[in-house]
């Protein structure tokens, strides 16, 4: 029973790590990927020291550690809101509203926000009450981190706080009551109940979601570029894409590929002994 | 609860409340707001904004978008690549994680090694491509099916859930005679209808709202699922004309293409965000599990 599995991974997950060697080669369709001549790092060499290496590496470095860094905090934020609502049947109303964003697909989402930041629509109709001109928010280099995450934390915040509200709700009442008779207001029962209930579960999301700080959505970015806002928009999968599957160059694309995958697990690994460290011991594995 | 508020709690949950409701409406509004535009005149809409006024209002966007054999093809194609795509992937996830969970499998750890590698490294697009085109999957509907249809999350997610199901059944059933497919057929998969349905909903869902795969994989235009066609529409503008009569003037048509977006977002949301409402409390079941193991 476990054969069709094995099998899939086997061929798809596991066939394109063995493919992954034209990274080393020169790599020629016609003689395939055996066939191909070494080059050894040639293809990696050629990534590092081409002139674009710094400002997408740096691109895709800033879009995912700030989108980490304000991401993060935000479910952890809303869950504590909603676990201060007493009515089960409110919070459970808010938190259906909450999670709508999510069962949007990303290209309905970056269409909408080609259609409220263009120049004529409604997020410039309001700020024509104070600017002359309209704000070219999708063609400007400046602004593009900021709308991605910003959507990413819209799209996804209200979803992600569910595990939170979940652990939540499996505190036991009678610590708050007793604190409570101790003196301990609001904000101090959250510190010292609360935010060490869902401490745990906190590390187990920040490990997975720093493990993939270099592979933040390809699928998002690639629909939010415009010609204009590359200098900041280009990230390593989006480039991956361009080079490998449109200009055709497969091993030099690959090699990216790898080189960015093999960061990704240093830093899982990295983040992990971190986090375990400072969280008694209680890591990823 | 016997918990005694002070004024500074007081103050501190006026607060709270008065952030979820902003919470909410940031969430809300920009919905509210396509929904309202999608039946504006698109002239009043561009000058003034949104207005109440029913003779401002006009259903030409969803007649366009209804009407659009790309729309409709779109549609069609999505929901075969969402419901074979759950089908495949239930079916997968729910034999691996039974085996999986069974303590008399040898090499179980060793099996779930195999797995757990591929969740945090991968070959990447581009082998991944061309082992798609070697395999002459290029331009078939099961470039968009297969690849993907094994996911650890989904794998381990049934395994903890077979691991709740009592042994003791199994082995009276055994005892009582029945061959290890019929114990995991008549009785572990009638028991299984919630974990089913949480993978399923969970691949439908994401089958349904993803554009990737059937970008890099599917040239003919016939095989398009709706994401690729809202992808065109929304994002590289590209209005079929004949959405739009000739007679026309380009303004107009250009009007007019606004709201045909609006009522696209619309027409390709609304199902998912009338219906999750319903099965929300298995979205939610699904999240917990996977999480806390």
């Amino acid at each position: 029973m476990l054969a069709p599995a094995l099998i899939l991974t086997l061929i798809f997950k596991y066939g394109p790590m063995y493919g992954a060697i034209i990274a080393f080669k020169d790599f020629s369709p016609i003689r395939g990927i055996l066939g191909s001549d070494w080059v050894g790092f040639y293809n990696f060499e050629k990534f590092l020291s081409s002139p674009n290496f710094t400002d997408i590496f740096m691109n895709t470095l800033k879009l995912s550690l700030f989108g980490l860094l304000l991401g993060f905090p935000v479910p952890i934020l809303l869950a504590l809101m909603l676990n201060q609502v007493r009515r089960a049947g409110v919070k459970k109303n808010i938190q259906l509203m909450l999670y709508a964003p999510n069962f949007i697909s990303v290209v309905v989402v970056v269409g909408m926000l080609f259609i409220f930041l263009s120049p004529t629509g409604p997020i410039n109709q309001l700020f024509s009450l104070i600017t002359n001109e309209p704000i070219m928010f999708m063609s400007k280099p400046e602004y593009f981190r900021w709308i991605y995450i910003l959507s990413d934390i819209w799209t996804g915040a209200g979803w992600a706080s569910i595990i939170y509200v979940a652990a939540l709700a499996n505190v036991d009442p009678e610590l708050h009551n007793a604190a409570n008779l101790d003196g301990a207001n609001l904000l101090q029962r959250i510190r010292h109940i609360d935010l060490p209930t869902i401490r745990p579960i906190m590390a187990i999301v920040f490990i997975l979601a720093a493990g993939s700080i270099m592979s933040i959505g390809f699928e998002k970015a690639y629909l939010m570029q415009t010609a204009t806002n590359l200098p900041t928009a280009e990230i390593i999968p989006t480039y991956v894409y361009k080079i490998g599957l449109q200009k055709g160059d497969y091993a030099y694309s690959s090699a990216v590929g790898l080189f960015n995958s093999v960061i990704n697990v240093v830093l899982l690994v990295t983040v992990n002994f971190v986090v375990k460290k400072l969280n008694e011991g209680e890591g990823l594995y | 609860m016997f918990i005694k508020h002070s004024r500074l709690d007081r103050f501190i949950l006026m607060l709270n409340t008065t952030f979820l409701i902003l919470a909410v409406l940031m969430v809300l509004l920009p919905l509210i707001y396509v929904v309202i535009a999608s039946f504006m005149d698109p002239s009043v809409l561009l000058n003034q904004g949104l207005s109440f006024h029913i003779s401002d209002w006009t259903l030409e966007g969803y007649k366009k978008i209804l009407t659009n054999p790309a729309m409709i093809r779109g549609f069609g194609n999505a929901i075969f690549y969402a419901s074979a795509f759950a089908l495949l992937t239930v079916m997968v996830s729910i034999c691996a994680g039974y085996a999986l969970s069974d303590e008399r499998l040898k090499g179980r750890s060793l099996f779930m090694t195999l797995f757990l590698i591929t969740m945090f490294f991968g070959g990447g697009l581009v082998p991944t491509y061309l082992l798609v085109k070697n395999l002459g999957l290029l331009n078939t509907v099961w470039a968009v099916i297969i690849p993907g249809a094994v996911n650890v999350w989904n794998i381990i997610l049934s395994r903890t859930f077979f691991k709740g199901v009592p042994k003791e059944l199994r082995e009276a059933a055994n005892v009582d005679g029945a061959s290890e497919m019929k114990i995991f057929l008549s009785v572990v998969l009638p028991l299984s209808k919630p974990i089913i349905f949480v993978l399923a909903l969970y691949a439908f869902v994401g089958q349904w709202n993803s554009y990737f795969d059937a970008m890099i994989y599917l040239d003919n235009p016939n095989l398009h699922p709706l994401q690729l066609v809202l992808r065109s529409i929304l994002i590289q503008n590209q209005v079929d004309p004949s959405m739009i009569s000739d007679q026309l003037a380009m303004a107009e048509m250009k009007k007019l293409s606004e709201i045909i977006k609006y009522a696209a977002i619309v027409v390709s949301s609304l199902p998912l965000l009338v219906m999750y409402p319903f099965f929300q409390k298995y979205f939610e079941k699904g999240v917990m599990v996977g999480s806390l193991k």
